[in-house]
């Protein structure tokens, strides 16, 4: 199996002398190419920071992070930006859609950045959010759609690109059981194709659904095992 | 991405904060304009000091009696410090020493002048015009006072006195209205004149009407208005323009001769020479004109802090988004060009409607100044708005562009 992720000790600090707070406490961690991990902990244990790093939107204080076997920090910005766009897809605790922009410019916006002419990225776009349930309101700015329909759109936005990399900050925090389900199920299915999934979630049932569970607290992780009962 | 969608995404995101953009555009346009139109305006009353001094004639000299020296400065004038009084009267006599073939080669030809202040009328219509003048016919040429309508009076009309007069376009029409005034008769000071003729429009040279203008032989306003005293001035004509500082020297040496102007005694008469005038008056506008130019690019530079300002608030409050778009694969090139097409879209937009006003706006006589536009500060005000745009755009939006996404997306 090749390794995607491979997170060397690493340390992340804000702020300096007697305030500063170690996010992330020397963190390892590897996680092979087709797996579907799911990291849990307490709120403030570290897992958004971990998951920025992961997903090359932040640098670590000290320690190393390879992706593909490519350290990080070595990249340049244009480099960046092809494995922000292409390799991975970031879904955001906080959905991040471009403010006064439809859900449908909003999906489209990351194939504009790869080139993708405009007629495949609408009709990519329009399937994407029909998967998530939002052809009714493909035309609507972030403001006029519920938090539930923003993470979807936000799902949409980060499954559009195809990733090989799905990276979630937990995503389903402001679906219902049955968008939740949805989503799960959506989950698995992208993992079926052979694609990795990485979840964060403070639900113990949606954390169930992975095949393997990291256990974080104040910027450590405290376990790592695989689920029993979805391992293959 | 290509360039055409990046112009889209840039439109799309001007069009998102409608009276931002609008506000700027505005900034951009009334200081590109006010630049063009002072400039124009200053240039426009440089010319209009040159035209009439112009219509003067360059190559034209006055001679007025006294020593008295203007306070002004810069008129060329021989002065003096004496007293008047041994002081001799400028002449008849004296305005005919100068056609001197031999003594005077440089001057063409020489007209005394015999000022009054008299108001004609013809029935109850009354007219003062600014110039009353007894002449001769040499006059004509010599002051650059061409006729629109009739004939000259002749130098027969001079020996013999005939009353006969031609005026200007102001005093015909204060006399005579829409009539024809070739021919008519008006009474000025009591005394009968025949209108002969009239001249071409002079218009106004900003510190006197050219058009109030009464001239009649000279023997005729001294028999019967002004009486036989000292002339009021003399006017010489310069063969050349070039030659006009040679023929003023001539005339000193005569005139010293005949005044018995000697040693240290002072000269009793100052000799006016137009093209020194001239070179005065011009440089004295072109201080204006800088002047103006200088309030202008102040105006400028107020409008360039203002777009520079709109712009930085812009930026920091997009760095969010910035941020969103760097997460999902925006390389910092394509943000940097989006911001930097706004920018350009914004000023060029600006800077376009700022030319087109000041063009529209120099159509208008501002300050008693017909505005003439400078094609050079054209240029100078839209290129400086666009480079204020770009840079003042560009230079926040590629700082927020190098940031981690992470750290452009904590940003509120
Ligand atoms: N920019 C920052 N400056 C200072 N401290 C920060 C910053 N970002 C995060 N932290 C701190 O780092 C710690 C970890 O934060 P993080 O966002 O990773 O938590 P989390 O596990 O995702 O929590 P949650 O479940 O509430 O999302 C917290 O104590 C937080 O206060
Ligand atoms: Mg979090």
């Amino acid at each position: 199996m090749k390794t995607v992720i491979d997170v060397q000790n690493a340390v992340k600090r804000y702020g300096t002398g007697d305030s500063s707070i170690f996010a992330l406490d020397g963190v390892s961690l590897k996680i092979e190419a087709g797996e579907y991990v799911a990291i849990m902990g307490p709120s403030g244990s570290g897992k958004s920071t971990l998951m920025n790093i992961m997903g090359a939107l932040d640098i670590l204080t000290s320690g190393k992070y390879f992706l593909d076997g490519i350290e990080i920090s070595s990249m340049d910005e244009n480099a960046l930006a092809v494995v922000r766009g292409r390799k991975i897809g970031f879904i955001f605790q906080s959905f991040n859609l471009i403010p006064r922009t439809t859900a449908l410019a909003n999906v489209e916006l990351p194939m504009a950045y790869q080139g993708i002419k405009g007629a495949e990225r609408r009709m990519r776009a329009e399937a994407a959010l029909a998967v998530v349930g939002l052809t009714e309101r493909m035309s609507h700015e972030p403001t006029e759609l519920s938090g539930g329909q923003q993470q979807r759109v936000a799902v949409a936005r980060a499954l559009v690109t195809r990733p090989a990399l799905l990276l979630a900050d937990e995503p389903t925090g402001a679906l219902d059981s049955k968008s939740t389900h949805d989503l799960l199920d959506l989950f698995d299915q992208i993992n079926a194709a052979g694609r990795t999934v990485v979840v964060i979630t403070h639900e113990q049932d949606v954390g169930e659904r992975a095949k393997r569970i990291i256990r974080m607290r104040d910027g450590k992780i405290i376990s790592d095992e695989s689920n029993a009962r979805r391992a293959s | 991405m290509n360039i055409l969608e990046s112009i889209k995404f840039a439109l799309r995101g001007l069009t998102i904060n409608k009276l931002r953009t609008s506000l700027t555009t505005l900034g951009i346009m009334i200081g590109v304009m006010s630049v063009i139109i002072l400039i124009a305006v200053g240039n426009g009353s440089s010319k209009a000091v040159q035209q009439s001094l112009d219509r003067l004639g360059t190559n034209s000299l006055q001679i007025r009696s006294g020593a008295r020296g203007f306070g002004g400065g810069g008129f060329a004038g021989a002065r003096s410090r004496g007293g008047a009084s041994s002081a001799m009267p400028l002449t008849i006599a004296d305005a005919q020493a100068l056609v001197a073939p031999i003594n005077a080669p440089d001057v063409k030809q020489v007209s005394p002048i015999m000022n009054a202040n008299v108001t004609c009328s013809n029935g109850t219509s009354t007219s003062t015009p600014s110039t009353f003048s007894g002449v001769w016919p040499t006059y004509f040429e010599a002051a650059n006072a061409q006729l629109a309508t009739g004939n000259y009076f002749s130098n027969d009309d001079v020996t013999q006195g005939r009353h006969v007069a031609i005026i200007g376009n102001t005093t015909a029409t204060e006399l005579f209205g829409t009539d024809n005034p070739i021919g008519q008769s008006v009474r000025c000071g009591g005394i009968p004149f025949t209108i002969i003729g009239t001249t071409t429009i002079k218009g106004s040279s900003g510190f006197s009407d050219g058009d109030s203008l009464f001239l009649a032989p000279i023997t005729a306003i001294q028999s019967s208005i002004s009486g036989y005293t000292g002339l009021s001035s003399i006017i010489v004509e310069a063969k050349t323009a070039t030659g006009t500082n040679d023929a003023q020297s001539e005339i000193t040496t005569i005139l010293n001769t005949r005044h018995k102007i000697k040693g240290s005694k002072a000269a009793d008469y100052q000799i006016f020479n137009q093209a020194s005038l001239l070179s005065t008056s011009a440089s004295s506008s072109k201080t204006f004109t800088v002047l103006l130019g200088a309030v202008a690019g102040i105006s400028l530079l107020v409008g360039g802090i203002g777009i520079t300002n709109i712009m930085l608030v812009t930026v920091i409050e997009r760095t969010r988004e910035i941020g969103i778009r760097k997460a999902i694969g925006a390389p910092k090139r394509v943000i940097l060009s989006q911001f930097l097409i706004e920018a350009t879209i914004l000023s060029l937009v600006g800077g376009l409607m700022g030319v087109l006003g000041g063009f529209i706006g120099s159509h208008f006589t501002i300050a008693g100044t017909k505005p003439i536009i400078v094609p050079s500060s054209v240029f100078l005000a839209f290129g400086v708005s666009i480079l204020i745009g770009v840079f003042f755009g560009g230079y926040p939006a590629s700082r927020a562009a190098s940031l981690r996404p992470i750290e452009a997306l904590r940003h509120e």
